[in-house]
């Protein structure tokens, strides 16, 4: 079997079993506590903080773990908004763009909902956001927070974050960016007020989100009071899991690199050889300006689920973003964002240390599939 | 834009994508260059894919109209 689904979730890395096993034995006591096995609790989700602050380039302070990358998505979006809520002054104003993840237009929309107003700035062909539409908007009155990914998770193109945090600086305008998809990956973008994160994209275990909260930006829980994690996440944390994630992303991020060169040859090379291998086959993304793991592509003419079916089959796990592969029924917003073909298409997200022999593999079979299907009418 | 009928009339409702961009991948070379086919599809992947198409194959996408259920795509055949 060849998993090529690291984009939805990297394997486990050995580094973070052995710290999860490990952590199991002392981290199960509540931090909060003031007794022996609580104090030394303490001292674990201290030294997390500590760490996940340096890998992120800030205050341990700013550092809120939360269940999912999901959870602290919503979070992140609903403080922002809930802090600036005025009574007086009218409803603030949120911008996102089209091809954000889910999470965060999910959190925009239910913003939305409450009375929020809400600009979707579009996106050009490859999933880069249009930069003076989001400039545009992120002046408008009352814009109380922006929304910005470092990456796209399903075409790989990456934002202009940097130019575009300065332009939020400029406006005084909060930005909050999803690095869901880089982080371990390539560093941090600069600028960013609010940052996301979540540990399942870089090898850690499932269950563990990141939120970050720069000191001077205004975040109110939407949530009821709760003390932990500085009143930002409710609940009992998961110790064990965030100290395995910490450490997993420690050595993920070192081998950064070495590791970008890789799996980044072996997009470029799926890339390259696809038009030879599947005629009327579209690929999507920025070719360059892109992380290096995600390739993602769309054959006409087929069904989007029945290639991923035939994929498993010959022992190649991939995504789709087509409607038939989702359990909404509905084509990925990303790629109608794009104006791109929705049917056929495939997410491949290579795994690190993956063979090249596998991508040869992968590569000899799709063109026989897809000439299957096509025959097959589906 | 004169409001004559279109040359070509695919009706690929009720009909899960690809068939409708399938449909008009068979169909458009039976129409003169230059004429305008229309298609009416349901599907939602209809109201991206179809436009998209266009583009891909440098066609003259025209207008997508709601109807009471999916829409109807007016597009040109261009070579």
């Amino acid at each position: 079997m060849a998993y090529f689904d690291a984009a939805s979730a990297e394997p486990m890395t050995d580094v973070a079993r052995q710290v999860l096993l490990a952590a199991l034995d002392d981290g199960w006591a509540d931090p909060a506590r003031l007794h022996a096995e609580g104090r030394r609790a303490a001292l674990m989700l201290d030294s997390a903080r500590e760490r996940m602050a340096a890998l992120l380039g800030c205050r341990a302070d700013e550092i809120s773990f939360t269940a999912s990358g999901t959870q602290a998505a919503h979070l992140a979006v609903l403080g922002a908004v809930e802090a600036r809520r005025s009574a007086t002054r009218g409803p603030g104003h949120l911008v996102v763009t089209a091809v954000e993840h889910s999470s965060i237009l999910n959190a925009a929309a239910h913003a939305e909902r409450s009375g929020s107003l809400l600009t979707i700035v579009p996106v050009g062909p490859d999933g880069r956001v249009d930069a003076d539409a989001f400039t545009g908007a992120v002046t408008r009155d009352r814009t109380v927070l922006a929304c910005l990914q470092s990456a796209n998770h399903e075409v790989g193109t990456v934002q202009p974050v940097a130019k575009l945090a300065a332009e939020c600086q400029a406006a005084s305008v909060p930005l909050l960016v999803d690095a869901a998809a880089s982080t371990g990956r390539m560093p941090a973008p600069p600028g960013w007020s609010l940052l996301v994160a979540s540990a399942h994209k870089w090898g850690g275990p499932p269950g563990v989100g990141v939120l970050a909260v720069r000191k001077r930006v205004r975040w109110r829980s939407p949530l009821p009071a709760d003390g932990r994690e500085a009143g930002r996440v409710p609940g009992f944390v998961n110790l064990p899991a965030i100290v395995s994630a910490v450490a997993a992303l420690e050595a993920f991020d070192a081998q950064r690199e070495p590791a970008d060169a890789a799996l980044r040859a072996l997009t470029a090379q799926i890339r390259r050889r696809l038009p030879a291998t599947v005629p009327d086959c579209v690929l999507y993304g920025d070719p360059d300006l892109r992380l290096p793991h995600i390739v993602a592509f769309s054959c006409l003419y087929i069904e989007g689920e029945a290639l991923v079916t035939e994929l498993d089959k010959a022992g190649f796990s991939v995504s789709s973003g087509s409607s038939c592969a989702s359990e909404t029924e509905q084509p990925s917003h990303v790629l109608a964002a794009m104006g791109a073909v929705t049917h056929g298409n495939v997410r491949v997200s290579l795994p690190r240390d993956i063979s090249p022999e596998a991508v040869d593999s992968f590569l000899a079979a799709l063109g026989p599939i897809v000439s299957a299907l096509r025959r097959g009418g589906r | 834009m004169p409001a004559s009928e279109p040359a070509l009339r695919i009706d690929a409702l009720g009909r899960k994508c690809p068939m409708p961009i399938i449909m008009l991948a068979r169909q458009i070379g039976q129409v003169p260059i230059g004429a305008v086919v229309e298609v009416l599809a349901d599907d939602p992947a209809a109201k991206s894919d179809v436009p998209a198409w266009c583009r891909l194959k440098s066609h003259q996408f025209i207008s997508t109209t709601p109807l009471q259920v999916g829409w109807a795509f007016l597009l040109q055949r261009s070579y």
